[in-house]
Formats: C-alpha cells, structure tokens, sequence
C-alpha cells in the first residue's frame, strides 16, 4: 500500500481566512492545517471560530474514524438477520419471536486515565444511551478492562477507581454487568483500556432510530441542562497524548449522574414505545453539533438550533460551549408539533427538563440561531458522513514472530523440563495469577442480579440471560489477545473473534453478531497503524470464515503514554443465541465418574502465553497459529453435542492452557480429575499452550461412541483424558514428549500434575486480592 | 389478592418485584409515586434501586413522595408491607420500621449470594418457609449494614422483630449488628430485609428460595382479603 | 425579607463505627502523617433561606436539619453562623 501522510506534507495555505479570530485557531483546536483546507473547501469560504469549533469535534478521531473509515470498509457487516449495523447507534440483530437485541462495544480509555471513577462512569452511561436510542431497554453490561501491572499504588488507585465507577452507574441505574475481562500488562501503565459493552432488547417492530427525517418537525433536548462538562473533551480528550499533565486536564472531564441517567432511559424508551417520536440520538462526544449533523445527515435534511433556548447549568456559556458542552444524560428527539406536549409532558413525569431547540428545514445545513442571529450554517453532511478522511502509512516493525504460514514446520520451544519446573506448581502459579484467577474482587462490586435474568453473570465463561416470555437465552462473551497482537496483530485479532465465538460455542449457541473496540496507538505512528490495519485485517477473516457479521464498535488512537504504546488490543463482544434455555451447557463438572474428553489437538507455539510470561520461552519461539475452517467445524460440532444432550460439561481452552481449563472445570465444579495426558512435543505445550480450537468437555461414560462418532464426522479429534472425580487434579503425561525427554536429561522431575483441589481454589481465589494488595473475600 | 409495587423515580427492582408477585400467585400492578392512593393493593412492596438517586442518604427523600401517606395508611390499617433492599432503607428512614441502614463496613458495593436464617416462622412474611430451611438470596447494595444502638437491639431481639440474619456459611456481608439481614414492626405485618427475595424466585435464576417468602406475603393478604 | 446562607455539618454520632474515618486514617502513615488520628468523616451542607430574621431563618435550618438533612440514629449535626447573603 503506497499512501502518503499528510502530516507531511507542506502547508497548503497560504493565509488564514479572515473570519477566524485567530490565525492557529485551528491548530489550537486539534485541527491541521490540511483540515482547515479541507472545511473551507467544504464551505466553499472560510469557517468562522463557532464552525470551527464544531468541525474541530466532529473531525476528532472520536468522532469521525478519520484515520481508520477506509479500513472498517473492508469488515463483513451484511447478515439475514442484521437490522442495523456500523453507522448506527448500535448494531441490531433480530433473534426470533418478533424480537431484537441491540448491542455495541465502546471506549472510554481516556476519560478514564484522568479521572477513573467518573470516566468509567461515563463511560457506562454512554454506551446505556447509545442502546436506548435505538429503542432497546438495556439488559446487560461487559466491560473488558486492562491495566498496568498492579504493583504500584497508582495503577491500584486506576483499577479502584474505574471498577468503583463502572459499578455506581450501572448498579444505579438497574442493568446488570454480566461479564468482561480484567487483564495487567504493562503496556498499559498510565493508559488503562475502559471498554464498556452494552445489550439491549427491542421489540422489532419497535426499533428507533437516529434520524431527522420530515421537515417541520421539531428538536426536543431533553434530560440535564447543559454545561461546560466535557468542553474540548472529544477532541482534545480523545484524540491526544497526555501524560503528566494529566491532572490539569480535569475540568474538561464530564461528570455522571447515574439517577438522572435512569430517568432517561425510561424516559427515552417511554417515548419510543409510545410512537411519540420521529428519531432519538443521545449526546455523546460532539454534544449537540454531533446529534444534530448526524441524525439531519441521516435523514437528508437540514436542523436549525436556536441556541437560547437550550436549558443551561451555568451562566454566560459562549454560544461554541453550548454546541459542544459534552455534558451527560441528555438525547435528542425529533418530534412532529403535535406530539411535542405529550412529549413533553413524559418528560416532565420523569422529572426531567426538556426544551423546543431546534426544527428540521428543507436544506441540508446545520445552522445555529443565537436571538435572531444566524451565527454558523454548515452542511450536516460535512460534519458527519462526508467528514475528513485521512491516509495513513501502515509498515510493519523490522523484527517480528507472527504464526507460522500454513504448511511451515514450527518449532516445539519448551523450558519446562530444562528448567526442572514442577508442571503441578505452574499450574498453581497460573491459576493463581492476577490475569487468571477469580474476578470476584471485582465482579462483587457490580450488580449481576438485577431484571431478575441473569443465569450465569461473571463468575464463569460466557454470560447468560434468559429472554422472559420464550425459551430463548442470550449469550455474551467479550475477548482479545494482546500480548499475542505484540507479535502478530492479524492473527490476534482472530484469535480474538475465534475465543469469543467459542465461549459461546461450548454453552450450545449460535454466534449471532459481533461488535468491536479497536484500541491502538497514535496512526501517525507507521507501526501503529500497521497494528491497527492488520488487526482489522485478522478480524475481517475470521469473521467471515466463522460466518459471524460485524455490527458496530468503535476505534480509540492514541493510547500511548510516557511510557510507550499500549499493546495492539482489538478488543472483540460477541452476541450469541440459545434457542432452548434447557440445553444450556456449563463449564463444571457435574458428575463423579464422567469421562473427560478433549475435542481439538494442541499446535506449538508458546508465544504470547500465560506460560511465556511465567517461564519465558525461546525467543525464537512464535504463537500458535489458528485454522478457521476447523474452528468453525469445532464451534458445530459443540452446538450439536450440547443440542443432542451429549454433554454434561464443556470449557474452552484459553489463556493458561489445557491444565488451567480442566482446572476451572474442577474448582467450579468442586470435583476433581483423574487424567492421562499423551503429549506429542512437549509438556508445555500439551499443559499450558494457548493453541485455539480446543474444549474439554465431560460425558457420561456411555455416551463416548456417540460422541467420537460426531467428532471423527465433523474431522475433529476426541479424545479420552479420564474420569471426573475425587479431589484433586491429577493429570499424567505419557508419550514420546514426556517422561522419556526429562528424565533423559535428568531434569528428575515428575512429569505429572498432582495438586489437592482446595490448593487450587485457594490459589485461585486469592489471584486478585494478592495481585491489588487487598484482604481476600471469600 | 392484589399487590402494589412502588415505583419512585430511581427505583430499578419495581419491575422484578411485579414479576416475582405474579410468580408467587397474586395479581400485581406498579404504583406510581406521585399517585395518591394504592389501586385497591391488599399488600405493598418498596422496591430495591436508588429512589431519588439515594441522595443525602438512601430512602431519605423517597419517604416524602406522595404515594407515601397511602402507604402508611394502609400500614396503619393492618395492611402488608414489604422493603427490599432500598424499600427496607425507605421504611426505616420513613419510620415505619426501627433501625438504620449504613455503609456496608467493607465501604464497598456488595453483590453477592447470602444465606438467611429465618428467626421466626409465625409472620405473615414467614408463615410458609418450613422449619429447618434457610433461604439462599442474593444481596446487592452498598449501604446495608443494619444499625441500632445495643440496648434497642435487645428489645427488638426480646420482641421477636428480627426476622432474618445472615448465617453460615457466607455470613454477614456488610457488619450488620447481630447479623442481622430483616426485621418486621412489632405487628410482624411491615417487614424490611436487604436480600432480594423477588430474585431468587425460579430455580433456573440459582435459587427458587426468596418464593417462599413472597408466597407467605401473598398467601397471608389473601387470608386476610377472605375474612373481610 | 432577608436571604441568610448556612451550612449544616452532619457527622456521624461519637461511637459509631465510621469505616469511612477508619479508611482513611489508615491510609495516614503511608503519608507521613501518622501524628493525625481520630479522623471522621461526614458531610456539609450548603443552603440559603430567605426569612425576616436570623433567628428565623435558624429555627428553618435546624428542623431541616433534625428532620431531614440528618438521620438522628446514627448522625449528629452542626449549624455555622449564619452571614446575609447581599442582595
């Protein structure tokens, strides 16, 4: 790909156009000075200082994916059952039963970085919105976080911080939050990932939309009155390097109010159900100018604001403060003059101000009315749709360890019988790492129980909701690789969309859809934004060979601090459907004398592991690579053997490997194993590799032919590891890679894991609190 | 046999509330708060959530909505009247019930599943859960850590108003005094506990236990509704 | 008709545990400051009454104060004098 940056290339104007007020306005404002071509162009003469200002929001990164538009082009979005996709609110799949789930994955990385509690916060609160304005009551919430390394009081104050406000919002406003991740590297030190995904459910006929389209209409604002929250915030916020200065940053930081959020939830989709409105958006990033261009772009229409009659918080606000004011809990709805007072007055029953702003006209600008004045007119299209887009350079590092290409010989690194390691103690340090242990910590601090629908929250795999009224159930899981991606950013990213699937896989269900957050370094950086291109690259692929379309997400640069830039992270949520609650598979063992089987073969490759972290490997050494046809065959074969009732257990196999698996299965299940392992190259890479396409399941004894029968048809391998039961793990290890190479080389070391079940579930529970400093919970 | 469920602008359990009194047999309608009078409702419940964002102090100024001066009538008169969680914070903040909830001592938000003893079995709240049984809830707040100074505590023991503590094996998740999760008036007719009954009402949820409670409440209004 | 602005200290009452004054005295040491002790935590509150009189506009603030600001069970609470607020 041969483009050319336009950071570099030479000043292309000449003087400043005489209506800005100052002649670097623009650059003040985050604009460049081709950006400042490109919006007089546009306008065909120069901006004045209030549609700079607008144009300076709406041409963020935030806002306009300038950087990024050319690549999520290529994304697979089309599906039978896609209502909406990227370009919406939120993605939109129908899923039976006249009914429709909404959902989209969001950033709030860095609000966050400089005020925790209330960007995590805000972070929630926004994605709540970006859901109820599609006219779907949100139902459920994940949020996949990253951290630095926790050994420092700083990074502690982070995790405390976001985790505390994560919970006030949504515990508060009443949706339960049903999963995520919590992940520490410290790529992420000083620049934490707040990733917040929402889901929900709507009446298909009862779908709302961001649009203005019937002149005439009217611009109700409604919820908090307006003040300078967030001033600045999407364009200086969210689309630039901050580092020590963080803490003078902080007025421009929107705070949440989490009870005003309820009442516009209810409010909003009061309004939806009633048919009271033409088409709803809330105010995010951008504030008003982002809802007004957008939902007039949409309709081909033009909005007319008049500036004085939005309800303020503060005095004196510049007519620039109001347009962009980030402040929180608001939405806009177009509404035809006749049902402006019932509008109004639910409004009012929900204690929440609302005002006439603005109407639709007959042009295709967005003008603004200060008392009379007409103070901005801009096409809306410019500032949405047809905004910027900009050409990056993408090169990949010199060095570099991406998978091996199909066909080649990989090698088989292990140091663990070299090192003399006792495989049951590595197990017990992985399942007792911060990254791999129970999230309770955490996830006791947010409300998984509330709407009466959540079947499995946070504690294990994917969540599950019931849907009430049918036998349907939904199933979410969130995922990313980034210490993979730190080697190769394509292949993590499938890796990604492959776990996630397969978490909802081994439950029984059906991926539906997938959502994204792209989170990456500044794309000026030729490498980052190789990073992000190959990222995007990787999950296009898999989504199509898996089938899966994408629906929306969300892209935030940038992330970079001092101290370097963060690990490529596309961050991946995935919708899943289970037609029949009843055939809902769990990740635990059930049964004292079930078999243990494996689906799936372990490929080498310990790069990017749990392991690697733990035990270090070959720096030679690359991931493990990922066949998507037979990961689609393997995710099939999962949903028919949970639909046929084959199972009584199935578990993915994910970071930490096999041994972390089975012993998930058995700490959850409170039963232990009883294994033999055959291991084909080397113990590390049996136990502890991270290679995909794999599930440990548990059967009844005398469902085995029926099961190997299935695999051996749908070309997977199936094989018997041993029986579920008394209360330890036992896993032997037997084969040409196991007992004969260590004691060859006198490594004298049991080539076995034997370790009591309550050691593990002691190491396990106390993962977290150990990794923050904190007292234990039970 | 009708129950009303409260919904104050803030309230986030009122819908789980109706489902789980429609799961333990009665017919259930939500209550506005601006509303003056309950509907015809035989029993009430204040719902779990923020009611009034919980601002100044939870349930502090959810005690002043309209619907409240109904709400004590029908307590005046007999009628049943349960507080979950945020409702148990509206009725001791109203005065309807002896105590005060704090901040749980972990300062924290906790959700997490409890296990209750239940004190005594004679209660319209209580009257159907079987000797022996200890019901499996879930908690989930922040300020539940029930307070009242020892010598109050000894009469409302000596009384027979704790209707619920915290056991073994979770035990007490918030410093609560003397364990305790609920307590009732000195009638047993207006009971209050911080443990979410409505969900754990279908077994498919991980526990089926809070029915038992509701079904007391709905039986017992329904008892009442046919003596009059 | 005068406005009059007060503030109303509300703390939690002597005796009762204050997890909240625990927390962060237990945080003093790690600061170097572990000459300070007996730390509570409670909360003000900001308000403006217009009445005829200071002392009426008192007896106003201090029933708010009993009867809602505070929670008499597990809180005590303070009124700062008042100053007029200029019109």
């Amino acid at each position: 790909m041969i483009t050319i940056d336009p950071e570099t290339v030479p000043d292309a104007v000449e003087a400043a156009p005489a209506a800005i007020s100052s002649e670097d306005l623009h650059r003040r404002l985050g604009l460049t000075d081709d950006e400042l071509a490109a919006i007089t162009d546009r306008l065909e003469r120069a901006p004045n200082d209030l549609e700079l200002a607008m144009f300076s929001v709406m041409w963020s990164e935030h806002c306009s994916y300038k950087s990024s538009r050319a690549l999520l082009r290529t994304l697979p979005t089309a599906g039978e059952d896609v209502l909406a996709g990227p370009g919406e609110n939120a993605g939109v799949v129908r899923i039976g039963d006249g009914l429709a789930v909404a959902f989209k994955l969001e950033s709030h990385n860095h609000p966050s970085a400089v005020e925790p509690f209330q960007g995590a916060a805000t972070g929630v609160g926004g994605i709540l919105r970006d859901v109820v304005a599609m006219g779907a009551r949100p139902i459920a919430l994940l949020d996949p976080l990253k951290f630095g390394w926790p050994d420092d009081e700083p990074t502690r104050r982070l995790v405390r911080g976001v985790v505390g406000g994560i919970g006030s919002y949504g515990n508060c406003v009443g949706v339960p939050t049903v999963g995520g991740e919590l992940l520490f590297d410290p790529t992420y030190t000083d620049n934490p990932l707040v990733n917040v995904m929402c889901v929900g459910l709507v009446a298909e006929n009862g779908l709302a939309h961001a649009i203005a389209t019937t002149p005439g209409n009217l611009a109700v604002l409604f919820g908090s009155p307006t003040g300078r929250d967030g001033i600045g915030g999407a364009s200086v916020l969210a689309s630039a390097n901050f580092g020590q200065g963080s803490a003078e940053m902080r007025p421009s930081v929107q705070i949440g109010d989490p009870f005003a959020g309820k009442l516009l939830i209810e409010a909003s989709l009061e309004l939806v159900e009633r048919g009271l409105v033409e088409g709803l958006q809330d105010l995010g990033a951008a504030g008003l100018t982002c809802a007004v261009s957008e939902m007039a772009d949409r309709g081909g229409t033009g909005m007319r604001i008049e500036l004085e009659a939005v309800p303020r918080r503060e005095p004196d606000m510049a007519p620039f403060e109001v347009m962009i004011s980030e402040s929180q809990e608001r939405m806009l709805a177009v509404v035809s003059p006749e049902n402006v007072s019932a509008v109004q007055e639910v409004c009012r029953r929900w204690g929440l101000p609302s005002a006439v702003v603005g109407r639709v006209t007959d042009d295709t600008d967005v003008t603004v009315v200060d008392n009379g004045v007409e103070i901005a007119r801009v096409p809306a299209k410019a500032l949405a749709s047809q905004s910027i887009e900009v050409e990056r350079i993408a090169s990949p590092p010199q060095r570099r360890r991406a998978a091996p290409a199909p066909g080649e010989v990989a090698m088989a690194h292990d140091g663990l019988p070299e090192r003399g390691m006792d495989p049951g103690a590595v197990l017990e340090s992985l399942i007792g790492h911060a990254n791999l242990g129970s999230r309770a910590w955490v996830t006791t601090q947010y409300d998984q129980t509330v709407g009466t629908d959540t079947i499995e929250g946070c504690d294990h795999g994917a969540a599950v909701l019931r849907i009430k009224g049918t036998r349907m159930a939904l199933v979410m899981a969130t995922d990313s690789q980034p210490s993979v991606a730190m080697h190769d950013p394509a292949l993590a990213a499938a890796l990604a969309v492959a776990e996630c699937t397969r978490n909802v896989a081994v439950t029984g269900a059906r991926p539906l859809a997938i959502t994204n957050c792209l989170n990456f370094g500044d794309p000026g950086n030729s490498e980052a934004f190789w990073q992000l291109s190959e990222s995007v690259r990787g999950m296009s692929d898999a989504c199509r060979a898996l089938g899966v379309p994408i629906t929306g997400g969300n892209v935030s640069l940038y992330n970079e601090s001092p101290l370097g830039r963060i690990a490529p992270t596309a961050q991946i949520g995935v919708l899943g459907l289970l037609d029949d609650l009843e055939l809902l598979m769990r990740p635990q063992f059930r049964n004292e004398g079930d078999l243990v089987v494996l689906l799936g073969e372990a490929g080498p490759g310990m790069a990017g592991s749990a392991y690697e972290r733990l035990a270090g490997a070959a720096p030679e050494d690359r991931p493990p690579s990922i066949d998507l046809g037979r990961e689609a065959s393997l995710q099939k074969l999962l949903q028919r053997a949970a639909g046929d009732k084959l199972l009584n257990s199935a578990q993915d196999v994910s970071g930490g490997g096999l041994a972390v698996a089975i012993a998930e299965c058995a700490i959850w299940g409170g039963l232990g194993a009883d294994l033999t392992l055959a291991v084909a190259m080397s113990p590390a890479v049996a136990l502890f590799g991270e290679s995909p396409t794999r599930a440990v399941v548990s059967i009844a004894p005398e469902r085995w032919n029926e099961l190997a029968r299935l695999a051996a048809s749908m070309r997977i391998a199936c094989r018997r590891l041993g029986t579920v039961g008394g209360d330890r793990v036992h896993i032997r290890l037997v084969g040409v890679g196991a007992t004969g190479a260590a004691e060859a080389r006198g490594a004298g070391v049991a080539d076995e894991v034997d370790v009591p079940l309550s050691e593990l579930h002691k190491a396990w529970t106390m993962a977290l609190p150990r990794a923050l400093g904190v007292e234990g919970i039970a | 046999m009708k129950v009303g469920v409260v919904v104050f602008p803030g309230s986030n359990c009122d819908r789980d509330a109706l489902h789980g009194a429609r799961l333990a047999g009665a017919q259930a309608e939500l209550l506005w708060h601006e509303d003056t009078d309950l509907h015809g409702a035989d029993a009430v419940i204040l719902p779990g959530g923020f009611a009034y964002g919980d601002y100044l102090r939870a349930g502090a100024i959810a005690r002043f909505s309209p619907i409240m001066g109904a709400v004590r009538e029908h307590a005046a008169r007999g009628g049943l009247l349960l507080g979950i969680c945020n409702g148990f914070q509206v009725l001791t903040e109203a005065g309807l019930l002896p105590g005060a909830l704090r901040r749980n001592t972990t300062l924290r938000f906790e959700h997490r599943w409890v296990r209750l003893a239940v004190e005594r079995r004679d209660m319209p709240f209580t009257r159907g859960i079987p000797e022996g049984v200890t019901l499996r809830l879930p908690i989930a707040h922040g300020e539940g850590s029930y307070y009242l100074p020892d010598d109050d505590l000894d009469a409302l023991e000596a009384a027979g108003q704790v209707a619920f503590r915290y056991a073994a094996p979770e035990g007490n998740p918030n410093g609560s005094a003397r364990d305790i999760a609920g307590v009732t008036d000195a009638t047993g007719r207006i009971c209050g506990l911080m443990p979410h009954p409505e969900r754990a009402a279908e077994a498919i949820l991980g526990s089926d236990d809070g029915l038992l409670l509701l079904r007391s409440m709905v039986e017992s209004a329904a008892r009442v509704e046919a003596l009059a | 008709m005068n406005s009059y602005r007060f503030s109303v200290a509300i703390m939690p009452r002597e005796g009762i545990l204050d997890p909240q004054g625990k927390a962060v005295e237990a945080a003093l040491p790690q600061l170097g400051a572990s000459s300070v002790h007996a730390v509570r935590v409670g909360r003000r509150i900001e308000l403006t009454v217009d009445a005829g009189s200071p002392t009426e506009a008192r007896e106003v603030v201090e029933k708010l104060a009993a009867d809602f600001l505070s929670n008499p069970l597990i809180e005590r609470w303070a009124i700062e004098e008042p100053e007029a607020v200029p019109a």
